[in-house]
């Protein structure tokens, strides 16, 4: 059965983290993700769920990672300046593989910057922003209704590789009021922790099955006593020194993810089978991109969009493809510049363009067109 | 043939430790491990949660759950811990950097929700893993390699910061003492809320040589000779308190326990109140 509801997208997350099996939620407040802790506050307990407000971002990253590692599954959720203050301990979730749900509801930095004004530009933060070599997956919904679907699947891709997931969100998504639909039916997919079976294995908390790319669970605070440490360390847990030992797991965890990117990727291509032009757009920054596109074509014009539903790991596969069968790609975002340098990296091809915009205002449909219409 | 402490309660085979000969902690995780066998707690049921640092290490020895987190804040991620579990005996071990420079904030508020963690600080007053910078525990006036003039920093009592924070156990230990600070932390361990045994260690290598302190051996009858009771210290004017080491139970209040109060909020809600 599907309910109709109207929701802001801050809170369909919310909604969707509880329907994925959240069941711990650890925040501090900061425009403009406020209500989610908020909502959070209001439904774990009815769910007989945890929700606590810490002293600090950082405190926050730390406890979801506590109670994640004891089997409860946790989310947190900052904007930017807070993100900032996580990256330490998002880089202990790489390391010791223990899955979590970060969100970050963009805003307009550096620092403080515009704290209730709309952007994207952390986009590169949500890839490089803890030290050392590590993979992440990052989802930017573009809809309330995405909002909840897509934070069930940052649960489920944080379940199935055993990583921190980025929500990127932004202020556009995330203060946004649409109906959107949820889904009481148990259709949707809810993954669960995938467990030790061999039991020459269970001691061993980071022992790869062949064939797999992700160790399997034995939960820390049950029968068998684990070591966890953000140090290098074996399969046994433990620190170690041993070159060859950390190498290999640095190589696992970027292959990780490099080897299931086509499970992880998604995108949304929209009029592009027989575009000239094509804008590539993500989160809330699609819906500008939508009408522009829509103006356009009741025009005649030939134009597209391209959407990286998937910011990390990148879409490169799918870009690629696209690229080879259009002239031009704008890409539009609030930001100076970030995914166009992904995007600059990929396209070999095609003239590139760019609608960027970093004052806090939102780049509106006019400005799309007029950037298509300016392509020669 | 190695004690019960040894070949139950640390893993053997990541033995020996890497704290230098002389060192305190060995003596003060032995306490540790003591207290926990004395209450007779399942090695399963305590979770062990650390930061980075010398003290830290002790995570990775200890036969417990454990999790050796990120400087600073293993406090916090216990938070997480003890809220996802709250049957697990959450333990927490620091050193004074870890525990009041970098992991201040997240040790005034856990003592101030009253969460059932109980941490032990093994207190050298030195930042040893790093070579000797002067910690929030230095005593003014004292010498670090950060500190080579002298430090002109005043020092943090953890204890009084920690029971000044809403801390409902509180209680100052020391290497030497090790049968009065095992006491100490069986009962923080038994203690309900946020318990924290501020245990004075010795860092021969570093605080000792900087300071001319003399050997680990002289460090250790110095512990032995300048300690009093709490009872003593509170008959004792300031100055003559000055650079005692004091030993007993600072705090002991019956406050609610943060998860407990939580739990009342999920069983309320559930009752359709």
């Amino acid at each position: 059965m599907k309910n109709r509801v109207l929701m802001q997208g801050n809170e369909a997350c919310v909604e969707g983290a509880i329907k994925a099996g959240m069941r711990f939620f650890a925040g501090y407040p900061i425009t403009p993700s406020t209500e989610i802790a908020e909502q959070s506050a209001v439904r774990l307990p009815q769910v007989g769920g945890h929700f606590i407000q810490m002293e600090d971002e950082i405190a926050s990253m730390a406890a979801i990672i506590g109670a994640s590692a004891v089997g409860t599954k946790s989310m947190t959720a900052t904007s930017g300046p807070g993100f900032s203050l996580k990256q330490e301990n998002i880089g202990y979730a790489c390391m010791t593989e223990i899955p979590c749900v970060i969100v970050d509801v963009q805003r307009s930095g550096p620092s403080t910057g515009l704290p209730t004004s709309p952007s994207q530009s952390d986009v590169m933060q949500a890839r490089w922003g803890t030290h050392g070599d590590h993979s992440i997956i990052a989802i930017s919904p573009s809809s309330v209704q995405e909002c909840y679907h897509l934070a069930i699947r940052a649960f489920n891709l944080a379940e199935k590789y055993r990583t921190p997931v980025i929500f990127l969100m932004d202020e556009i998504v995330g203060h946004l009021r649409e109906g959107i639909e949820i889904d009481d039916d148990e259709n949707i997919e809810i993954i669960e922790r995938k467990m030790k079976q061999r039991p020459d294995t269970l001691h061993l908390p980071y022992h790869v099955c062949e064939g797999e790319d992700v160790p399997r669970f034995h939960l820390t605070g049950y029968d068998i006593r684990y070591n966890i440490t953000g140090l290098a360390h074996g399969a046994d847990g433990f620190p170690t020194n041993n070159n060859e030992i950390a190498g290999q797991l640095v190589t696992r965890l970027m292959q990780k993810i490099e080897h299931n990117v086509d499970d992880i990727v998604q995108v949304e291509e929209k009029y592009c089978d027989d575009a000239e032009t094509v804008i590539v757009c993500y989160g809330g920054t699609t819906r500008c991109v939508m009408s522009a596109v829509e103006e356009l074509r009741a025009k005649g014009k030939k134009v597209g969009y391209f959407r990286p539903i998937t910011i990390w790991p990148f879409p490169e596969k799918q870009l690629k493809a696209l690229s080879e069968k259009v002239k031009n790609i704008i890409v539009a975002e609030h930001n100076y510049g970030q995914i166009l340098l992904e995007v600059q990296r990929i396209v070999k091809n095609c003239k590139i363009g760019f609608v960027g915009k970093v004052d806090g205002t939102v780049i509106m449909p006019k400005e799309i067109v007029k950037a298509v219409e300016e392509v020669k | 043939m190695a004690s019960e402490l040894i070949t139950k309660y640390m893993r053997e085979e990541h033995l020996p430790h890497i704290w230098c000969p002389g060192c305190g902690h060995g003596i003060l995780m032995r306490d540790v491990a003591q207290a926990v066998k004395n209450l007779g707690i399942d090695q399963e049921k305590v979770c062990l949660v650390s930061g980075i640092g010398c003290a830290s290490r002790a995570a990775g020895y200890m036969d417990f759950q454990t999790m050796h987190t990120t400087h600073g804040r293993a406090i916090a991620f216990a938070t997480g811990v003890k809220m996802a579990r709250p049957d697990l005996e959450v333990i927490v071990i620091a050193g004074d950097g870890d525990c009041a420079a970098i992991g201040g904030n997240h040790l005034i508020h856990a003592a101030r929700r009253n969460i059932g963690i109980t941490v032990i600080v093994f207190n050298n007053d030195i930042y040893g893993m790093t070579g000797g910078q002067y910690s929030p525990t230095t005593p003014t006036g004292e010498f670090g390699t950060t500190a080579p003039y002298g430090n002109i920093d005043r020092p943090f009592d953890i204890a009084v910061l920690a029971a000044a924070a809403g801390a409902s156990y509180v209680a100052k230990g020391t290497a030497y003492h090790a049968t009065q600070t095992i006491k100490l932390i069986e009962n923080g361990i038994k203690h309900k809320g946020f318990a924290l045994i501020d245990c004075a260690g010795i860092c021969a290598t570093y605080y000792g040589r900087k300071n001319k302190k003399g050997s680990a051996v002289d460090m250790m009858k110095f512990q032995r000779d300048n300690t009093i009771t709490v009872e003593q210290a509170k008959s004792l004017p300031r100055e003559e308190r000055e650079g005692k080491f004091i030993l007993g139970k600072l705090v002991e209040n019956d406050f609610p326990e943060f998860t407990d109060e939580y739990q009342k909020i999920i069983d309320r809600l559930k009752e359709g109140k």
